[in-house]
Protein backbone atom coordinates (compact mmCIF):
# COMPACT_ATOMS: atom_id res chain seq x y z
CA UNK A 1 0.00 0.00 0.00
CA UNK A 2 1.39 3.38 -0.83
CA UNK A 3 1.55 5.64 1.89
CA UNK A 4 3.57 8.19 0.81
CA UNK A 5 1.82 11.46 1.29
CA UNK A 6 0.61 13.80 -1.85
CA UNK A 7 3.50 16.52 -0.62
CA UNK A 8 6.32 13.57 -1.11
CA UNK A 9 5.24 12.45 -4.35
CA UNK A 10 7.29 12.76 -7.32
CA UNK A 11 5.85 13.60 -10.60
CA UNK A 12 7.23 13.33 -14.13
CA UNK A 13 6.63 15.94 -17.13
CA UNK A 14 5.71 13.89 -20.21
CA UNK A 15 5.61 15.88 -23.62
CA UNK A 16 2.48 14.95 -25.96
CA UNK A 17 2.82 18.38 -28.18
CA UNK A 18 5.87 19.92 -28.45
CA UNK A 19 3.86 23.63 -28.60
CA UNK A 20 4.67 26.88 -27.41
CA UNK A 21 3.00 29.73 -26.54
CA UNK A 22 2.06 32.84 -27.29
CA UNK A 23 3.43 35.70 -24.99
CA UNK A 24 0.82 38.22 -26.45
CA UNK A 25 -1.83 36.57 -23.64
CA UNK A 26 -1.83 36.00 -19.97
CA UNK A 27 1.47 35.87 -18.23
CA UNK A 28 3.25 34.06 -15.66
CA UNK A 29 1.48 33.75 -12.17
CA UNK A 30 4.56 35.23 -10.35
CA UNK A 31 4.44 38.65 -13.11
CA UNK A 32 1.06 39.00 -11.92
CA UNK A 33 0.70 42.42 -11.54
CA UNK A 34 -1.14 43.24 -7.57
CA UNK A 35 -4.14 44.19 -8.50
CA UNK A 36 -5.16 41.28 -10.48
CA UNK A 37 -2.79 38.99 -8.32
CA UNK A 38 -5.20 40.12 -5.51
CA UNK A 39 -8.44 38.59 -7.04
CA UNK A 40 -6.17 35.72 -7.94
CA UNK A 41 -4.59 35.34 -4.72
CA UNK A 42 -3.93 33.10 -1.87
CA UNK A 43 -2.96 33.76 1.82
CA UNK A 44 -1.59 30.96 3.86
CA UNK A 45 -2.82 32.60 7.28
CA UNK A 46 -2.30 31.38 10.66
CA UNK A 47 -6.01 31.52 12.24
CA UNK A 48 -5.77 31.01 16.13
CA UNK A 49 -8.71 29.74 18.04
CA UNK A 50 -11.20 32.26 18.32
CA UNK A 51 -12.61 34.09 15.96
CA UNK A 52 -14.31 31.53 13.19
CA UNK A 53 -12.94 31.23 9.44
CA UNK A 54 -15.82 32.87 8.39
CA UNK A 55 -15.25 36.41 10.61
CA UNK A 56 -10.96 36.44 9.27
CA UNK A 57 -12.55 36.44 5.66
CA UNK A 58 -14.67 39.10 6.58
CA UNK A 59 -11.78 41.21 7.90
CA UNK A 60 -9.51 40.54 5.08
CA UNK A 61 -12.43 41.18 2.55
CA UNK A 62 -12.77 45.05 4.48
CA UNK A 63 -9.10 45.48 4.66
CA UNK A 64 -7.74 44.33 1.48
CA UNK A 65 -11.19 45.82 -0.20
CA UNK A 66 -12.02 42.78 -2.07
CA UNK A 67 -15.56 41.67 -3.17
CA UNK A 68 -15.47 38.33 -2.31
CA UNK A 69 -12.74 36.20 -0.41
CA UNK A 70 -13.32 33.06 1.28
CA UNK A 71 -11.31 30.32 2.88
CA UNK A 72 -10.31 26.28 2.03
CA UNK A 73 -11.87 24.42 4.82
CA UNK A 74 -12.30 24.61 8.38
CA UNK A 75 -11.60 22.20 11.32
CA UNK A 76 -14.14 20.06 13.32
CA UNK A 77 -15.66 22.65 15.88
CA UNK A 78 -14.01 21.87 19.40
CA UNK A 79 -17.50 20.89 21.38
CA UNK B 1 -7.66 32.61 2.50
CA UNK B 2 -8.81 32.91 -1.12
CA UNK B 3 -9.18 35.80 -2.24
CA UNK B 4 -11.75 36.62 -5.20
CA UNK B 5 -11.57 34.27 -8.10
CA UNK B 6 -9.35 32.35 -6.18
CA UNK B 7 -12.14 31.04 -4.14
CA UNK B 8 -13.18 28.46 -6.89
CA UNK B 9 -10.51 26.96 -6.50
CA UNK B 10 -11.49 25.84 -2.92
CA UNK B 11 -11.81 22.16 -3.57
CA UNK B 12 -8.17 22.17 -4.57
CA UNK B 13 -7.63 22.87 -0.91
CA UNK B 14 -10.50 20.99 1.14
CA UNK B 15 -9.89 17.19 -1.20
CA UNK B 16 -5.91 17.71 -0.42
CA UNK B 17 -3.88 15.92 2.37
CA UNK B 18 -3.90 17.22 5.99
CA UNK B 19 -1.30 17.25 8.72
CA UNK B 20 -2.46 17.96 12.76
CA UNK B 21 -0.94 18.28 16.15
CA UNK B 22 -3.29 16.76 17.99
CA UNK B 23 -3.61 16.71 21.46
CA UNK B 24 -5.18 13.03 22.86
CA UNK B 25 -6.36 12.06 26.46
CA UNK B 26 -6.57 8.35 27.28
CA UNK B 27 -8.68 7.09 29.76
CA UNK B 28 -6.66 4.40 31.52
CA UNK B 29 -3.17 3.24 31.61
CA UNK B 30 -1.29 1.91 28.70
CA UNK B 31 2.61 1.37 28.08
CA UNK B 32 4.31 2.66 25.60
CA UNK B 33 4.44 -0.13 23.75
CA UNK B 34 0.78 -0.95 23.21
CA UNK B 35 0.23 3.08 21.76
CA UNK B 36 2.57 2.26 19.49
CA UNK B 37 1.28 -0.64 18.32
CA UNK B 38 -2.01 0.98 18.27
CA UNK B 39 -0.31 3.95 16.04
CA UNK B 40 1.03 1.42 13.72
CA UNK B 41 -2.33 -0.36 13.28
CA UNK B 42 -3.94 3.05 12.71
CA UNK B 43 -1.43 3.72 9.61
CA UNK B 44 -2.34 3.28 6.27
CA UNK B 45 -6.00 2.71 4.64
CA UNK B 46 -8.16 2.88 8.13
CA UNK B 47 -12.41 2.82 7.98
CA UNK B 48 -13.84 5.81 9.85
CA UNK B 49 -17.17 6.34 10.45
CA UNK B 50 -18.30 10.28 10.55
CA UNK B 51 -18.62 11.37 14.39
CA UNK B 52 -22.65 12.64 14.65
CA UNK B 53 -21.23 16.68 14.86
CA UNK B 54 -20.08 16.30 11.61
CA UNK B 55 -21.20 17.73 7.77
CA UNK B 56 -21.08 14.67 5.49
CA UNK B 57 -22.97 11.20 5.69
CA UNK B 58 -22.45 8.79 8.37
CA UNK B 59 -21.26 5.86 6.63
CA UNK B 60 -18.41 4.03 7.00
CA UNK B 61 -15.73 5.44 4.58
CA UNK B 62 -12.11 4.56 3.92
CA UNK B 63 -9.34 6.94 4.84
CA UNK B 64 -5.55 7.08 4.51
CA UNK B 65 -3.48 8.24 7.48
CA UNK B 66 0.08 8.59 5.67
CA UNK B 67 2.29 8.36 9.26
CA UNK B 68 1.43 9.05 13.22
CA UNK B 69 3.69 9.77 15.78
CA UNK B 70 4.27 10.69 19.17
CA UNK B 71 5.53 14.27 19.69
CA UNK B 72 5.47 14.30 23.75
CA UNK B 73 3.85 12.14 26.16
CA UNK B 74 2.70 12.61 30.08
CA UNK B 75 1.37 9.69 31.22
CA UNK B 76 -2.51 9.97 29.75
CA UNK B 77 -2.16 12.64 27.67
CA UNK B 78 -0.22 12.20 24.43
CA UNK B 79 0.85 15.00 21.91
CA UNK B 80 0.49 13.16 18.36
CA UNK B 81 1.31 14.82 14.93
CA UNK B 82 -0.68 12.65 12.33
CA UNK B 83 -0.87 13.45 8.09
CA UNK B 84 -3.74 12.15 6.81
CA UNK B 85 -5.78 12.38 3.16
CA UNK B 86 -8.72 14.64 3.27
CA UNK B 87 -11.47 14.01 5.42
CA UNK B 88 -10.17 12.21 7.98
CA UNK B 89 -11.52 13.10 11.73
CA UNK B 90 -8.98 13.59 14.25
CA UNK B 91 -11.51 13.60 16.94
CA UNK B 92 -12.55 9.96 15.69
CA UNK B 93 -9.40 8.73 15.26
CA UNK B 94 -8.34 9.75 19.22
CA UNK B 95 -11.89 7.89 19.62
CA UNK B 96 -11.27 4.56 17.83
CA UNK B 97 -7.69 4.28 19.09
CA UNK B 98 -8.93 4.56 22.60
CA UNK B 99 -11.47 1.89 21.99
CA UNK B 100 -8.82 -0.74 20.34
CA UNK B 101 -6.43 0.20 23.17
CA UNK B 102 -9.93 -0.99 25.90
CA UNK B 103 -9.46 2.19 27.93
CA UNK B 104 -11.42 4.51 25.82
CA UNK B 105 -9.86 8.08 24.85
CA UNK B 106 -10.73 11.51 23.39
CA UNK B 107 -9.49 14.12 21.90
CA UNK B 108 -8.54 17.79 23.79
CA UNK B 109 -6.99 19.92 21.28
CA UNK B 110 -6.01 20.33 17.66
CA UNK B 111 -4.19 22.26 15.33
CA UNK B 112 -3.78 21.99 11.78
CA UNK B 113 -0.42 22.33 10.59
CA UNK B 114 -0.84 21.65 6.64
CA UNK B 115 -3.82 21.88 4.47
CA UNK B 116 -2.44 20.79 1.39
CA UNK B 117 0.71 22.85 -0.08
CA UNK B 118 0.36 25.14 2.78
CA UNK B 119 1.89 24.53 6.14
CA UNK B 120 1.90 26.31 9.48
CA UNK B 121 5.97 27.04 9.26
CA UNK B 122 5.06 29.44 6.10
CA UNK B 123 2.12 31.30 7.25
CA UNK B 124 1.06 34.92 7.77
CA UNK B 125 -0.91 36.27 10.57
CA UNK B 126 -3.69 38.84 10.21
CA UNK B 127 -0.86 41.64 11.38
CA UNK B 128 1.56 40.19 8.86
CA UNK B 129 -1.02 40.93 5.90
CA UNK B 130 -2.17 44.04 7.59
CA UNK B 131 1.91 45.39 7.76
CA UNK B 132 2.23 44.17 3.62
CA UNK B 133 -1.25 45.90 2.58
CA UNK B 134 0.04 49.14 4.59
CA UNK B 135 3.33 49.42 2.68
CA UNK B 136 1.71 48.41 -0.65
CA UNK B 137 -0.95 51.49 -0.05
CA UNK B 138 1.09 54.02 1.62
CA UNK B 139 4.34 53.27 -0.18
CA UNK B 140 3.88 51.53 -2.83
CA UNK B 141 6.49 48.75 -2.39
CA UNK B 142 4.65 45.34 -2.84
CA UNK B 143 7.59 43.58 -1.71
CA UNK B 144 6.04 42.31 1.48
CA UNK B 145 2.44 41.97 0.09
CA UNK B 146 4.08 39.64 -2.53
CA UNK B 147 5.11 37.37 0.35
CA UNK B 148 1.75 37.11 2.06
CA UNK B 149 -0.57 36.85 -0.98
CA UNK B 150 0.61 34.04 -3.65
CA UNK B 151 -0.88 33.40 -7.10
CA UNK B 152 -3.74 31.30 -7.02
CA UNK B 153 -1.60 28.26 -8.65
CA UNK B 154 -0.32 27.84 -5.36
CA UNK B 155 -3.42 26.05 -4.14
CA UNK B 156 -2.49 23.56 -6.98
CA UNK B 157 1.13 23.05 -6.28
CA UNK B 158 0.07 19.25 -5.27
CA UNK B 159 -2.61 18.05 -7.54
CA UNK B 160 -2.04 16.45 -10.88
CA UNK B 161 -1.32 18.73 -14.31
CA UNK B 162 -2.18 18.75 -17.54
CA UNK B 163 -1.01 21.63 -19.60
CA UNK B 164 -2.74 22.85 -22.78
CA UNK B 165 -2.47 24.15 -25.92
CA UNK B 166 -3.60 28.11 -26.42
CA UNK B 167 -6.00 27.05 -28.51
CA UNK B 168 -7.69 25.05 -26.06
CA UNK B 169 -8.07 27.53 -22.98
CA UNK B 170 -10.69 29.86 -24.11
CA UNK B 171 -12.90 27.19 -24.83
CA UNK B 172 -12.43 25.98 -21.10
CA UNK B 173 -13.11 28.94 -19.72
CA UNK B 174 -16.23 28.70 -21.15
CA UNK B 175 -17.09 25.27 -19.40
CA UNK B 176 -15.88 22.98 -22.19
CA UNK B 177 -14.32 19.29 -21.12
CA UNK B 178 -10.51 19.08 -21.73
CA UNK B 179 -10.63 17.19 -25.05
CA UNK B 180 -7.23 14.92 -25.35
CA UNK B 181 -6.17 16.84 -28.92
CA UNK B 182 -6.00 20.29 -26.74
CA UNK B 183 -2.90 18.78 -24.80
CA UNK B 184 0.48 19.53 -24.72
CA UNK B 185 1.96 18.03 -21.98
CA UNK B 186 1.45 15.26 -18.59
CA UNK B 187 2.34 14.97 -15.71
CA UNK B 188 2.80 11.35 -14.68
CA UNK B 189 0.60 8.87 -12.51
CA UNK B 190 -3.03 10.35 -13.43
CA UNK B 191 -5.68 7.73 -13.04
CA UNK B 192 -9.11 8.01 -13.91
CA UNK B 193 -11.24 10.03 -11.76
CA UNK B 194 -8.64 12.17 -10.05
CA UNK B 195 -8.38 16.00 -9.49
CA UNK B 196 -6.57 17.57 -12.15
CA UNK B 197 -5.43 20.92 -12.53
CA UNK B 198 -5.84 22.33 -16.58
CA UNK B 199 -2.84 24.75 -16.62
CA UNK B 200 -1.98 27.03 -19.65
CA UNK B 201 1.63 26.01 -20.44
CA UNK B 202 2.99 29.41 -19.18
CA UNK B 203 1.80 27.68 -16.09
CA UNK B 204 -1.55 29.86 -15.08
CA UNK B 205 -4.28 27.68 -13.38
CA UNK B 206 -7.10 27.79 -16.31
CA UNK B 207 -9.73 25.21 -14.21
CA UNK B 208 -10.08 22.30 -11.90
CA UNK B 209 -11.56 19.01 -13.53
CA UNK B 210 -12.06 15.01 -12.62
CA UNK B 211 -9.67 13.39 -15.74
CA UNK B 212 -11.36 10.49 -17.71
CA UNK B 213 -8.13 9.16 -18.80
CA UNK B 214 -4.62 8.15 -17.58
CA UNK B 215 -1.52 9.79 -18.43
CA UNK B 216 -0.70 7.13 -20.36
CA UNK B 217 -3.94 7.46 -22.49
CA UNK B 218 -3.71 11.10 -22.40
CA UNK B 219 -0.44 10.45 -24.68
CA UNK B 220 -1.42 7.81 -26.89
CA UNK B 221 -5.32 9.08 -27.33
CA UNK B 222 -5.88 11.01 -31.07
CA UNK B 223 -9.66 11.33 -29.71
CA UNK B 224 -11.81 11.43 -26.79
CA UNK B 225 -12.66 13.65 -23.44
CA UNK B 226 -9.36 13.71 -20.99
CA UNK B 227 -10.96 15.90 -18.23
CA UNK B 228 -14.29 16.88 -17.12
CA UNK B 229 -14.03 20.39 -16.30
CA UNK B 230 -15.77 21.33 -13.04
CA UNK B 231 -14.41 24.48 -11.94
CA UNK B 232 -13.17 27.39 -13.99
CA UNK B 233 -10.58 30.37 -12.60
CA UNK B 234 -9.30 31.72 -14.88
CA UNK B 235 -11.07 34.74 -16.78
CA UNK B 236 -13.26 33.94 -19.97
CA UNK B 237 -10.95 35.84 -22.58
CA UNK B 238 -7.59 35.57 -21.20
CA UNK B 239 -6.57 33.81 -23.97
CA UNK B 240 -8.33 33.95 -27.61
CA UNK B 241 -11.60 32.65 -28.90
CA UNK B 242 -10.08 30.66 -31.54
CA UNK B 243 -12.92 28.18 -31.10
CA UNK B 244 -15.66 30.44 -31.93
CA UNK B 245 -14.58 33.23 -34.31
CA UNK B 246 -11.03 32.42 -35.84
CA UNK B 247 -7.68 34.55 -35.30
CA UNK B 248 -9.94 37.95 -36.04
CA UNK B 249 -10.69 38.30 -32.71
CA UNK B 250 -7.23 38.56 -31.71
CA UNK B 251 -6.80 41.73 -29.46
CA UNK B 252 -3.47 42.69 -30.86
CA UNK B 253 -3.77 42.09 -34.61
Amino acid sequence: MDITPPWMRERELLVRIDADTDWGYGEKPEARPVEKLLKLGVINLDKHRGPTSHEVAATLKKMLSLSHAGHGGTLEPLV
Amino acid sequence: MLLEDATKSAPAIMHSGKEYICLMELHGDVSDEELEKALQLFTGDIYQVPPVRSSVARRPRIRTIYSSRIVERDGRHVLLEVACSAGTYMRKLCHDIGEYLGVGAHMEELRRIRAGPFTERESASLLDVYSAWKAYREEGDDEELRQVVKPVEECVKLLPKVYVLDTAVDAICHGADLAVVGIARVESGIKEGDLTAIMTLKGELVALGISMMSSEQMLEATEGIAIDTTRVIMERQTYPSIWKGGLRKRPNT
